[in-house]
């Protein structure tokens, strides 16, 4: 390969590492580009940005960018990325990771670190299964759709969670597609430019699991799916953003919540200053 | 008091101890969970870490403390949490985290009566063999029992050397009685004591995240531009994870080896007339102190008997076991437990080895061991 | 896709070329495609608004087809970079060509 054929992302991406473990079809290579995207524009020193992930198949992207990159265990890349950030600052800490690890596993983290508003960018790809072990339902498996472990439907509600974040306190909640990676894009980097707890929840197909299970032919045809029932609704009421596309409901996305509260790491370290003595 | 603590006397539990030894040892980052009864580090931690510039954070569970100090290592800080045994529990899966990925950390067990909640506030030693096997897969942990308020102070500074030398977890399994008696503890003017820094990777270092043929290499730490990949997946030498035994077999004997290979620098222990003993006694944590007393009386009553104290329940001290069961006829291990650390000795020695289970709950009584003492002789 | 404004016959009359019509063009990419990483999904080709690329009969070491440019859309490519932003595989790019 000549140099005229790198991608113009080669520098950074781990190019020795393609192609990737992922599934055809599968949306986790279009979030990375959108991520990359995002990184390129921000600004930010590249040596600065940090991605932490947990385990499952979303976890496994960042070990494909050229980043220092963590890949820890199930469920706990909130609070390792929580110490990564208290303990250096300056870095800036992207937690990557699936629905089943972010909210079945590591519920109990991702609800701290929001209540704390913890300076981290935390993207959800929600692809309402557990992909890596087969299509196992979880928390946002939606009502009545099948999966390999409710093969008569799902009776348990879903998790709302912009909803969720949002409640929690998060500093900024948005949802998107990978069918909508320019705006996937933008929401990185206003996440990664926000002080506090930055939330981004993005819905991508799950071909040979989700999707199979729910008749969908291949990724595209359970993406464009989602993507003709979706409709942006920067400030729709959250309380009404539940995932239910089997009944109708609309897929609601948009950038829902941009606000300016006081962050961990801004009171930690006026109360570390405090308690050195140093004088403003 | 802003600065480290002066040198002097003091009178002190071994919580204050282990917290000040901590932070003499370079830590600069504690993540903890309430828990009796070590929660007096945890609340002395966040008084004197924010006036050392350190941070301190209290964490939803024992789970995300133990992933904290972790990702805290990770970003170039000395760090460690406190916590017993039904914290411990939630630690394992983290603490193979730390050994897999070989990111220096310290652990502070304080062991209490379990199995479960158990007796929260009365003494234990039912985590000696979690110490050893917690954590799924194999393993080489580190871990001291330290008997004493000046030596949880010194075992502490000791405990971040050793984990920055081997990069991994390194477990202090004391016990309730000891982090809450009280004694002297002398403090010796800080440049007395050696402290391992941090040895960090240059960014432009060719070598991969990690190094299979070494035991040592530097280590990288996120936002120097070193731009690698941290793995808890089997990774070869790049940090890349692979499916290939070959892989497995290449990073295991790594981990394993690097403790292996320099256990004779890592173990420590104490002796008390060992040398002509016929029986041998061996005791660790709060529970050597009853036996050195037994000892005392046995030797004054002519019996040949002599303690064996481990300072480092593992690596297990294998070769002096093995030395010792060349003059000595019979062991006898009293633990606060039903028999976890006889059975390495049995092992080792291949000698008769009789176990004294004191249950959990209350301080070993030194009477039932001098019993023990005199039907050996008999 | 964009309609065909209605244009009477006699608007047309009145029409006249803009005067800074010569700055503008038309945008010309050319497609790069790593065939090792495609994996067929197939994403590219629907979304490629001017239907440049399909897949190819060859099958590449994975057992793909991987995408290439249909025979005679040579110079159809518009520099959009869509492909290039949706492709999960990072198989597929775009380079302008100045014309």
């Amino acid at each position: 390969m000549t140099t005229e054929e790198f991608h113009p992302k080669h520098a950074l991406i781990r190019d020795e590492r393609f192609p990737n473990v992922w599934c055809p079809g599968c949306g986790l290579g279009i979030l990375l580009q959108s991520y990359l995207n995002a990184v390129e524009k921000s600004g930010i020193p590249l040596d600065q940005q940090v991605l932490v992930s947990g385990i499952g198949c979303t976890a496994r992207l960042p070990g494909y960018a050229k980043f220092d990159s963590y890949h820890t265990t199930h469920g706990r890349a909130i609070p390792f990325a929580t110490g990564m950030k208290i303990a250096n600052p300056e870095l800036k800490v992207t937690v990557v990771s699936g629905d089943g690890d972010l909210f079945n596993i590591g519920g109990n983290h991702f609800i701290h670190a929001a209540r704390r508003n913890m300076d981290l960018v935390v993207i959800c790809s929600n692809n309402f299964n557990y992909g890596m072990t087969g299509g196992q339902h979880g928390s946002t498996t939606p009502l009545t759709s099948r999966s390999a472990s409710t093969p008569y439907g799902n009776v348990e509600p879903t998790f709302n969670l912009p909803y969720l974040a949002s409640a929690l306190g998060a500093s900024y909640v948005s949802r998107w597609t990978v069918m909508h990676p320019r705006q996937l894009a933008k929401s990185i980097r206003m996440a990664m430019e926000t002080k506090g707890f930055a939330f981004i929840e993005v819905l991508s197909p799950c071909p040979p699991n989700f999707g199979k299970f729910n008749g969908f032919g291949d990724g595209f045809e359970e993406m464009e799916f989602y993507r003709s029932k979706s409709t942006v609704q920067n400030d729709a009421r959250l309380e009404d953003v539940s995932i239910d596309p089997f009944h109708g409901k609309p897929v609601v996305l948009g950038d829902f919540v941009n606000r300016k509260r006081p962050s961990y790491i801004m009171l930690e370290n006026e109360l570390v200053r405090k308690a050195m003595g140093v004088k403003k | 008091m802003t600065a480290l603590l002066e040198p002097g006397r003091y009178f002190a539990d071994g919580n204050f101890a282990i917290t000040e030894g901590a932070l003499v040892g370079g830590c600069r980052f504690f993540a903890g969970y309430p828990i009796t009864p070590s929660s007096e580090v945890l609340e002395r931690m966040s008084e004197r870490l924010p006036k050392l510039g350190g941070h301190f954070i209290e964490m939803e569970d024992e789970i995300g403390s133990m992933a904290a100090i972790i990702g805290a290592s990770n970003a170039g800080a000395k760090s460690m949490t406190a916590t017993s045994g039904p914290g411990f529990s939630l630690m394992q899966e983290n603490i193979g985290l730390g050994i897999i990925t070989e990111t220096p950390t310290v652990v502070l067990d304080e062991m209490r009566a379990g199995p479960s909640t158990g007796i929260p506030t009365r003494v234990g030693q039912g985590d000696v063999m979690q110490t050893r096997y917690g954590s799924h897969g194999d393993l080489a942990p580190i871990t001291y029992a330290p008997n004493s308020v000046q030596e949880s102070f010194d075992i502490t500074i000791e405990a971040f050397n050793s984990a920055e030398k081997y990069r991994q977890p390194v477990i202090i399994a004391s016990d309730q009685v000891v982090g809450h008696l009280s004694e002297v503890l002398e403090v010796k003017p800080l440049e007395e004591y050696d402290v391992v820094q941090r040895m960090m990777r240059k960014h432009d270092d060719e070598k991969g995240v990690f190094s299979y043929t070494e035991d040592y290499v530097p280590m990288f730490v996120a936002g120097t531009g070193f731009r690698g990949n941290v793995d808890s997946l089997t990774h070869d030498e790049r940090g890349y994870p692979s499916n290939e035994a070959s892989v497995e077999k290449e990073m295991l004997e790594h981990l394993l080896g690097k403790v292996k290979k320099n256990e004779e620098k890592i173990v420590k222990y104490e002796e008390f007339l060992v040398e002509d003993a016929e029986v041998t006694v061996v005791a660790y944590g709060i529970t050597s102190r009853a036996a050195k007393q037994a000892v005392r009386i046995a030797r004054k009553k002519g019996l040949k008997v002599g303690l064996f104290r481990p300072i480092t329940l593992w690596p297990f001290p294998q070769r002096r076991i093995e030395e010792i069961a060349g003059h000595t006829r019979e062991f006898i291990v009293p633990e606060i437990n039903y028999g976890q650390y006889s059975h390495p000795i049995r092992e080792y020695s291949r000698s008769e080895t009789r176990e004294i289970h004191f249950p959990p709950g209350a301080i070993p009584d030194y009477g039932v061991i001098l019993k023990e003492i005199e039907g050996a002789f008999k | 896709m964009l309609k065909e404004p209605k244009i009477s016959d006699d608007q047309r009359e009145i029409w006249r070329e803009p005067i800074n019509y010569e700055k503008f063009f038309k945008p010309r990419g050319e497609v790069h495609i790593i065939p090792e990483r495609c994996k067929e999904c197939n994403y590219c080709t629907n979304y490629c608004p001017k239907d440049v690329l399909e897949r190819s009969p060859t099958v590449n070491s994975h057992g793909y087809h991987p995408v290439r440019v249909r025979p005679g859309k040579e110079d159809s490519c518009v520099a959009c970079g869509m492909c290039q932003t949706i492709c999960p595989d990072f198989a597929i790019f775009i380079r302008e060509v100045q014309t």
